[in-house]
């Protein structure tokens, strides 16, 4: 295949060239060397190691825990993108602000700092480990970590559509009778539903391969409270490479089809709605 | 928006019907609503942040001076500029040259050039380090080879820098990709015609009118290249003093039970990340007085 500018400004060739340079120094020829390692295990050595119990149980936990960290997102992001679109209050445009501080806190901090809150003398743990709630070094905490680390994602993904609603599809629906809860189920909702969606799916995927916040406060016990990250690190720290990379492959494939189907929901929703 | 439904239905007193009320929801809704946020967001956002300083001061302001100023701290200090500073310039680089390419002139495949420069983006930070020492590690491809030769790229600076990069790869270049689209290359193209040749037409037209977009990157990739954890951890060895970043001395200071000088160290990094959100919002103050949309700030997928 011959690339062919038909731009007339100069530069192609140079900005091209670095472009697809560095393009594969350092993104393709790294993931090609996964994809190498991992086609040069046998089928018998790739299933042993992904469906041994740990490496079975870790799958549970960094997925289940990402699917519910995902879920609780979608509704409180949905809430709070609502109300700083709609609503007026003191101090808002800090809340705004803050929303994206998962982004720019690294995420050892988020770890340390969770954690600390959740432990029996935190400043929270204290108040639930009376009434019988564990969240450090228990599931439950991974799954406070993935909240954390995936917040910003629904908020920030239907944030811009609520702003670009167009309020005459309320005063319509007003008009023809609607009450306020018939609308924002009829004609509200059904065009968030895409943006819902998307955020959904990156606060999941983020919250998958998540790894700095999550191992301070999960405590890391085998078939507990072990994600498959951690497990990743633990096969190479044994120089098991071909161990880390087929569960690092299975990874990368559910998440993969995953967003495939995220992707095809998303196109079917989308459709839904244009006709 | 409640005076302009008057324009919707006319009399609402004859009608028995208040429109109003059906534009919005019933005041006590939305004291919850917005209680309810409220209370969710200071629960994951701002007690997390509170309690980092609090444990990094709760011994006084000599033991965290002591903990932030210690040898190990500064080195790892010293470490993450470095590595962040090669990251940005890096991914800077290429973010200019690859928007260029791709917003200014038609090539086939443009599509799936833009997928992969978002690839590192779907790559779990654990998987973005594997990768690295598949290729350089000790029983790596390459691995031999760099024994032979004496050099060393796990466990070592130049790993902790390649991971680094990999991870922060496409920040500049989604944000100015589709900031420079939606630009056109029409002012471009008046430069040319006026005889200003490409690096002049570079310096004087298309810098500043994607000044904002680049600063917003720049931030973005450098908040993101101190903090990274996970790629960095499995490239590191954890070398006290030598491949220590200021994330990885955290968490060996933690599991030390060393706290107050992990949060210590940890309270610095928070600080960084307040600063972004500052300069996060001055810039999309800026921007939006220029009437420039910046594509949204984090890893998301470009088109739903």
């Amino acid at each position: 295949m011959k690339l062919k500018s038909t731009g007339v400004l100069p530069g192609f060739g140079l900005t091209m060239g670095f472009t697809v340079t560095y393009l594969c120094l350092i993104v393709l020829i790294p993931l090609g060397a996964l994809i190498l390692k991992a086609t040069s295990l046998s089928w018998g050595q790739f299933l042993d190691t992904v469906t041994s119990p740990r490496v079975l149980a870790s799958y549970r936990l960094s997925f289940g825990a990402a699917f519910i960290g995902a879920l609780i997102n979608s509704i409180f992001g949905f809430m709070v993108a609502w109300v700083l679109v709609r609503y007026e209050f003191p101090g808002k445009r800090l809340v705004d602000a803050m929303v994206d501080l998962p982004f720019a806190l690294p995420t050892a901090v988020a770890g340390i700092a969770l954690t600390a809150l959740y432990t029996t003398n935190g400043w929270l743990g204290r108040w639930l480990e009376p009434l019988g709630i564990h969240v450090a070094f228990t599931p439950l905490g991974v799954i406070v970590a993935v909240t954390f680390i995936g917040l910003p994602f629904v908020v920030r993904t239907l944030q811009p559509v609520l702003e670009s609603l167009d309020p005459e599809m309320e005063k319509a629906a007003v008009s023809l009778g609607a009450n306020r809860w018939y609308t924002l189920s009829r004609v509200v909702f059904p065009s968030l539903v895409p943006a819902w969606i998307t955020g959904f799916s990156l606060a999941f995927a983020r919250a998958v391969g998540e790894y700095g916040s999550v191992i301070f406060i999960s405590g890391n016990m085998p078939m507990k409270t072990e994600i498959a990250p951690l497990l990743i690190i633990t096969k190479l720290e044994q120089y098991d490479y071909a161990g880390a990379t087929a569960i690092a492959v299975v990874m990368l494939v559910v998440s993969f089809f995953l967003l495939l189907g995220v992707n095809w929901l998303q196109a079917r929703t989308g459709r839904h709605r244009a006709t | 928006m409640s005076n302009e439904n008057q324009e919707v239905i006319i009399n609402p007193r004859q009608s028995g019907y208040d429109p109003t009320r059906a534009l919005t929801e019933p005041p006590m809704v939305r004291f919850i609503l917005i209680a309810l946020s409220l209370l969710f967001l200071g629960l994951f956002l701002f007690v997390p942040l509170a309690v980092v300083f609090a444990t990094a001061l709760e011994k006084g302001i000599q033991a965290y001076g002591e903990a932030v100023l210690e040898r190990d701290a500064l080195s790892a200090i010293r470490l993450t500029l470095l590595t962040t500073f090669i990251s940005v310039v890096l991914n800077t680089l290429f973010g200019v040259a690859s928007a260029w390419a791709i917003t200014r002139f038609q090539f086939p495949g443009k599509n799936i050039l833009i997928t992969l420069i978002d690839l590192p983006f779907t790559v779990s930070p654990v998987v973005s380090g594997l990768v690295f020492v598949l290729l350089f590690g000790l029983q790596g491809y390459f691995g031999h080879w760099l024994a032979d030769h004496n050099l060393k790229v796990i466990f070592a600076t130049p790993g902790i820098v390649l991971a680094t990069v990999f991870i922060t790869f496409p920040f500049i270049s989604r944000e100015l990709i589709p900031l420079m689209q939606e630009q056109g290359p029409e002012e471009e193209e008046a430069g040319m015609v006026l005889g200003a040749s490409g690096w002049q037409i570079f310096w004087k037209v298309t810098l500043p009118n994607i000044k904002w977009g680049l600063l917003y990157g720049i931030i973005l990739c450098n908040a993101r290249a101190m903090g990274e954890f996970g790629a960095v951890s499995v490239v590191s060895g954890h070398i006290r003093g030598l491949t220590n970043t200021m994330p990885l001395h955290v968490e060996i200071l933690y599991n030390e039970y060393n706290f107050t000088a992990a949060f210590a160290v940890a309270s610095l990094l928070a600080f960084l990340a307040l600063l972004t959100l500052v300069a996060k919002a001055f810039i999309e103050t800026h921007a939006q007085d220029e009437k420039i949309a910046l594509p949204p700030a984090h890893e998301q997928s470009r088109t739903p």
